[in-house]
């Protein structure tokens, strides 16, 4: 018999493991993308499940809502020719199966003989109020600097969309 | 009864899933999705370790939230550079950009 959360679990990550597997082997870029985004939301299930609400809504927003919305638009203002056939393997499709394949044996295979030793304590019930303590507290230069990369990406990826003019 | 053991193999599973379609697909936009992928699978290890090894703290989460702010830059930039090479080029297959290989 198994327990609400273990039920829920097995349930997400089957969710989320098709989704992302639907992702890799559809050949229409726009399959992809909306599969990705459910790859995203299943992610954000994974959170609540380990007591990361607030990380599954950040989860939610950022990729979910405007990490998905940038590829739609980039995949519309990219395609051309015919759309069934716009999100073909390259040339080096069999190795890429062999790395990844080998990486995930390995990856098990470590996991098998790991030993984890746990810190202690408890997780607080809001661990929200735990987070803003720690970005605005111990981790603010980091904040700081993750403020300016945003800053910088965002002019950075105006500037190179919008291209140069060819005329001056 | 989900162990870290749980989690951790899911995020191996879902980062190679990732790496696989970074490696193996012909469209530049293909490969930020495998990106974004693996990039979500690393999110996971951090909660999860956060959770079962070191509760009482949140850093692990915290680490995550830097993570998904690099990730939101790294896409956004990526993308305008896909849309400025497809403007070029009229193509946003990758086994074709190979003018600054040497």
């Amino acid at each position: 018999m198994l327990s609400t959360n273990a039920l829920a679990f097995w349930v997400l990550a089957a969710i989320t493991i098709a989704a992302a597997l639907a992702v890799v082997l559809s050949k229409n870029i726009v399959h992809s993308a909306l599969f990705l985004i459910l790859a995203f939301v299943g992610t954000a299930g994974i959170y609540i499940l380990l007591h990361a609400e607030f990380l599954a809504a950040v989860q939610v927003m950022v990729y979910a809502g405007a990490v998905a919305v940038l590829i739609v638009f980039a995949v519309m203002l990219t395609r051309r020719g015919d759309i069934r056939a716009s999100n073909l393997y390259n040339s080096s499709y069999l190795g890429a199966g062999i790395v990844a394949l080998g990486l995930f044996i390995a990856t098990s295979l470590m996991l098998g003989r790991m030993n984890w030793t746990a810190g202690g304590g408890s997780m607080a019930a809001n661990n929200v109020e735990a987070i803003a303590d720690a970005i605005l507290g111990r981790f603010v230069i980091p904040f700081e600097v993750a403020a300016i990369l945003l800053l910088v990406a965002i002019v950075g990826a105006i500037i190179v969309a919008r291209g140069v003019k060819e005329d001056r | 009864m989900i162990t870290l053991n749980h989690y951790l193999a899911l995020s191996a599973l879902l980062f190679c899933i990732g790496l696989f379609g970074a490696l193996a697909k012909r469209n530049a936009i293909a490969i930020l999705m495998g990106i974004e992928l693996m990039l979500n699978a690393v999110n996971i290890n951090l909660v999860a370790f956060n959770f079962f090894l070191d509760p009482s703290r949140v850093v692990g989460q915290v680490f995550a939230i830097f993570v998904v702010v690099v990730a939101a830059a790294e896409v956004a930039v990526a993308l305008a550079l896909v849309i400025n090479i497809y403007r070029r080029f009229q193509d946003s297959s990758v086994t074709d950009l190979n003018w600054m290989k040497w």
